[in-house]
C-alpha cells in the first residue's frame, strides 16, 4: 500500500473541495499513482477485463430491460422483438448473451491466474474469499438470466437445477416453493428470476468494491510472488497500467466482437431458440457451456443429494482454498512439482466440462469396448467425469496440503527487481538460494 | 412368478426404448451452400423474392410466422427492398402484397368484429386460429411456427433444406408408417407429419427460374433464415467497421504501451 497520500490539489477548487470531500485525493492514490509491481505479466489484465465484463452487462442489461416484458406468454417474443424492431437491439442483445460468456472466460483465467501465482495466501486470504463470491453471484445471475428469454432450454434448465435444490433435506422442499412461487416453474418463477437478474449484478458491482480495497491494503501479488521490498519494485499505475491493461481490454474486445458480429449464437443452444413448453422436454437438457464442469460433478455420482452436496462443495473448496494449501511459497514458478498437478488441475477442469456437455451414459471413445465397472460400462462420459471429480477434490484437499509439506521449492529470487535485472525469472542469483529449502 | 414379470417387463421396456434410441439417430442434414454464409455473405434478393413466394403459396397453408409483418418485408436486406422507399410502408410491392390478405378488425362505429384488408404494418396472418385446430387439420402433428426456425435447430439451414428434399425414399424394414404419416431419414425419428410440401413447378418463379423441388427447398430456406434473423446483414456490416476500428485501436495502445514502457526493465 501506498502509506501516504502523494495527491497535490492543483486548483483553488480541487483544494477546496478536497477539505470537504477528498474524492479526488482517493481517486488518484488508487487509480493514478498506486504503486504496482513492475513485473505483473498479461495473465493481470484480466481484472481490468472483468471489470469492463460487468460494465458492459450492466449498460446492455439496463436498456434490454427496457423492452424487454418478464411474462410467460410474452417474455420470448419481446427478445426476438429487441432484435427485429428496436434500434440496434440486435447489437445490444448480442452483446449482453455473448458478454455473459466473455465475462465467464475471463474469470475463469483470473481465477487460475491466483491460483497459479499463489494469490490467496497470507494477506490476500479476504481479498480471494470477495472473489470466490463474485464468481457464486455470477453463476447465479447468469444462470437466472438465462431462464429470461423462456425458450425450451430456459425453461427445463430452471427445472432442472431448481429441483436438485429439492433434493435438499428438510430445507429443499419450502426452498424450491418459495423460488418457484408457487408449485412448479412458471409465470411467477420468471417474474422473480427477472426481479433478482437485475438485482444481482448490482451486488456484484459492490462486492468488486471490496474486492480491490481488499486489493489495495496488501497490493498485488506478482508473478515473482515475492513481496514488494522497494520503490524500485514499483511504477505507478497510471499511465504503465492503465495503458497495459487498454492494450489487453482492446484484444480481448476482438475476440467478444468476432461472437457478437460473426457467430453470435454458436455459444448457445438451438433449442432456445423453441418458446417454452412445459409439455416437450428437450432431448438433453444442458447448461451454458460455463456451467458444465458443475454439472458434470452434479451427475458423477448416482444419489442426487450427495451430487448436490459435491457440486457445492466444489464450489466451497474454493473459499477456504488459503488454509488447504500449506506451502509458503506463493507462486508455483518455483514449484515444479505443483506446476505439474495445477497443469493436470486445468486439464482436468476442461475434461469435466466436456463430460457435462455429453450424455452420462454415451461413450467417451465410440466403437472402443471395455467393460463394467459398478454400475456403469468403463468407456462412458459418466466414468470420464467420476475421474475428474476425483481429481478436481484430491488437488484441494490432498495434493495442495501434503505438496507443501514434502516438496523441495526452488530458490525464491530476493526481490521482484532482482529476475528483472538479471532478466531471468528462472534462475535467480545464488545468494537467495537458501531460505525457502522448505515450502 | 416375480422374477418372471420382472423380466417381461424389462424386455417390454428394451422394446419400448428402442424406437426411442432410433429417435436421436436421424441421417446427419446434407450439405449445401448459402450466399449469405461467412462475414461477407450477403442474400440474393431474387432468391429472397422466390423463397417469399415458395412461402406464401405452400408452408403458410400449415405454418404461421407471427413474428413478421408485411413491413419487414420491405425493409434494407428484406425481399423487396427498394432505394426509393426508405420507408417500407411507403413500398407499393408490400402494399399490394399486404392489400390480398384480410385480417380481422374491430369496426369503431359499433365495435362489431369486421375484415379488412391488411396494411403493410399487419403481422403474417395464421393459418390456424389455435394450436387445436392446426392440430386437427394435420392428424394431430402440430406445423412449428418458422419466425425462427433456421436458429431453432442445429444446422437450421441444412437441416431444413434435408427434410424438404428428404421425402420419397423407401423406409427401412420395421419402421411402420401410418396413414397421414411419412417416411423422412432426417426427421429425428424418421416418422414427419407433414405432407411432402414441395412439387416440381408447384410454385411458378416470376424470374424465370426452373422450379424444381431442389431449387423452390433453397428458395424458402434462404427466405426462412433472412427471416429468423434479418439484421444478420446490418450485423456483418457493422462488424466488418467495428472489426477494423478494434484492430487500429489495439495497434495504436499496443505502440502506448512499448513507448510508455520502455525505460522499464520488466
Ligand atoms: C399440409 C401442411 C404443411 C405444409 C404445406 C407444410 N408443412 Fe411443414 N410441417 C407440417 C406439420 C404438420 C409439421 C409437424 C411434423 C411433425 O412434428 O411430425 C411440419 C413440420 C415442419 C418443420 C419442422 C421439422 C422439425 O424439426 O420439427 C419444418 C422446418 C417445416 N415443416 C417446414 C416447412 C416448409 C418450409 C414448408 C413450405 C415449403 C412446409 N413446411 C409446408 C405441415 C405442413
Ligand atoms: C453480472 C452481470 C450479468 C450477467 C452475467 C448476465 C447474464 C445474462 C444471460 C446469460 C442472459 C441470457 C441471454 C440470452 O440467451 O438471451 C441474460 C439476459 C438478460 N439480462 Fe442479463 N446479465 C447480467 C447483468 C444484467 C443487468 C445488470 C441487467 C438489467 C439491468 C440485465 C438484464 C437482462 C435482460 C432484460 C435479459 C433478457 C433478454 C435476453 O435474454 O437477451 N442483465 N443475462
Amino acid at each position: 500500500m501506498s502509506g501516504h497520500s502523494t495527491y497535490e490539489p492543483k486548483s483553488g477548487f480541487e483544494r477546496w473541495l478536497d477539505e470537504r470531500l477528498p474524492i479526488l485525493r482517493w481517486s488518484a492514490d488508487h487509480m493514478m499513482s498506486f504503486p504496482t509491481p513492475k513485473n505483473l505479466n498479461y495473465w493481470w489484465t484480466f481484472g481490468a477485463i472483468l471489470a469492463m465484463c460487468l460494465g458492459v452487462q450492466i449498460v446492455t442489461g439496463i436498456i434490454l430491460a427496457m423492452h424487454y416484458v418478464p411474462h410467460e406468454s410474452l417474455a420470448f417474443n419481446s427478445v426476438e422483438r429487441i432484435m427485429r424492431d428496436v434500434n440496434y437491439g440486435w447489437l445490444i442483445r448480442y452483446l449482453h448473451a455473448n458478454g455473459a460468456s466473455m465475462f465467464f472466460i475471463a474469470v475463469y483465467i483470473h481465477m487460475f491466474r491466483g491460483l497459479y501465482y499463489g494469490s490467496y495466501k497470507a494477506p490476500r486470504e479476504v481479498l480471494w474469499i470477495l472473489g470466490c463470491i463474485i464468481f457464486f453471484l455470477m453463476i447465479a445471475t447468469a444462470f437466472m438470466g438465462y431462464v429470461l428469454p423462456w425458450g425450451q432450454m430456459s425453461f427445463h434448465g430452471a427445472v432442472v437445477i431448481t429441483n436438485l435444490i429439492g433434493s435438499l433435506p428438510i430445507i429443499g422442499k419450502p426452498v424450491t416453493t418459495w423460488l418457484w412461487g408457487g408449485f412448479a416453474v412458471g409465470g411467477a418463477t420468471l417474474n422473480r428470476f427477472f426481479s433478482l437478474h437485475y438485482l444481482l449484478p448490482f451486488m456484484i458491482a459492490g462486492v468488486v468494491g471490496l474486492h480491490i480495497w481488499a486489493l489495495h491494503v496488501p497490493g498485488n501479488n506478482n508473478p515473482t510472488g515475492v513481496n514488494v521490498k522497494s520503490k524500485e519494485d514499483t511504477v505507478p499505475f497510471h499511465p504503465y497500467y492503465t495503458v497495459k491493461d487498454g492494450f489487453a481490454m482492446s484484444v480481448f474486445l476482438i475476440m467478444f466482437a468476432v461472437f457478437v458480429f460473426y457467430f453470435p449464437n454458436v455459444l448457445g443452444h438451438a433449442d432456445n431458440y423453441v418458446p417454452a413448453n412445459p409439455l416437450v422436454t428437450p432431448a438433453h437438457i444442458v447448461p451454458e457451456w460455463y456451467l458444465l464442469p458443475f454439472y458434470a460433478i452434479l451427475r458423477a455420482v448416482p444419489d442426487k443429494l450427495i451430487g448436490v452436496l459435491l457440486m457445492f462443495g466444489a464450489i466451497a473448496a474454493l473459499f477456504i482454498l488459503p488454509w488447504l494449501d500449506t506451502s509458503r511459497v506463493r507462486s508455483m514458478r518455483y514449484r515444479p512439482t505443483a506446476k505439474l498437478y495445477f497443469m493436470i488441475f486445468v486439464l482436468a477442469c476442461i475434461v469435466l466440462g466436456f463430460c457435462g456437455a455429453h450424455p452420462p451414459d454415451q461413450q467417451v471413445i465410440n466403437g472402443f469396448a471395455t467393460f463394467q465397472l459398478l454400475d456403469s460400462d468403463l468407456n462412458t462420459w459418466v466414468w470420464l467425469s467420476r475421474i475428474g471429480t476425483l481429481y478436481y477434490f484430491a488437488f484441494f484437499f490432498f495434493i495442495l496440503p501434503l505438496l507443501g509439506l514434502t516438496e523441495t521449492p526452488l530458490p525464491t529470487p530476493e526481490s521482484i527487481s532482482e529476475p528483472v535485472l538479471s532478466n531471468s525469472a528462472n534462475a535467480p542469483a545464488g545468494a537467495a538460494a537458501s531460505p525457502e529449502k522448505r515450502g | 412368478m416375480l422374477r418372471k414379470g420382472i423380466a417381461l417387463a424389462a424386455l417390454g421396456l428394451a422394446f419400448l426404448a428402442a424406437p426411442a434410441l432410433a429417435n436421436t439417430n436421424a441421417l446427419p442434414p446434407k450439405e449445401a451452400h448459402w450466399s449469405d454464409s461467412g462475414p461477407f455473405g450477403k442474400f440474393d434478393q431474387a432468391q429472397l423474392q422466390r423463397g417469399y413466394k415458395v412461402y406464401r403459396e405452400v408452408c403458410s397453408a400449415c405454418h404461421s410466422m407471427n413474428l413478421m409483418y408485411f413491413r419487414n418485408l420491405g425493409q434494407p436486406g428484406g425481399p423487396f427492398y427498394e432505394e426509393k422507399y426508405k420507408n417500407p410502408n411507403d413500398n407499393p410491392y408490400v402494399k399490394s402484397i399486404a392489400k390480398d390478405y384480410q385480417v380481422d378488425d374491430i369496426d369503431s362505429e359499433t365495435g362489431d368484429v369486421v375484415k379488412r384488408a391488411a396494411t403493410s404494418a399487419d403481422a403474417f396472418p395464421a393459418p390456424f386460429p389455435n394450436e387445436a385446430a392446426a392440430r386437427a387439420s394435420n392428424g394431430g402433428a402440430l406445423p412449428p411456427d418458422l419466425s425462427v426456425i433456421i436458429k431453432a435447430r442445429e444446422e437450421g439451414q441444412e437441416y431444413v433444406y434435408s427434410i424438404l428434399t428428404g421425402f420419397g425414399a423407401a423406409p427401412p424394414a420395421g419402421l411402420k408408417i401410418e396413414a397421414g404419416k411419412y417416411y423422412n431419414p432426417y426427421f429425428p425419428g424418421g416418422v414427419i407429419g407433414m405432407t411432402p410440401p414441395l412439387a416440381a413447378d408447384k410454385v411458378t418463379f416470376d424470374d424465370g427460374t426452373k422450379s424444381t423441388v431442389d431449387q423452390q427447398a433453397k428458395d424458402v430456406v434462404a427466405f426462412l433464415t433472412w427471416a429468423s434473423d434479418p439484421k444478420a446483414q446490418e450485423r456483418k456490416q457493422f462488424g466488418l467497421g467495428a472489426m477494423i476500428y478494434l484492430l487500429i485501436f489495439s495497434g495504436l495502445l499496443y505502440a502506448s504501451y512499448r513507448r510508455i514502457w520502455r525505460n522499464v526493465a520488466h
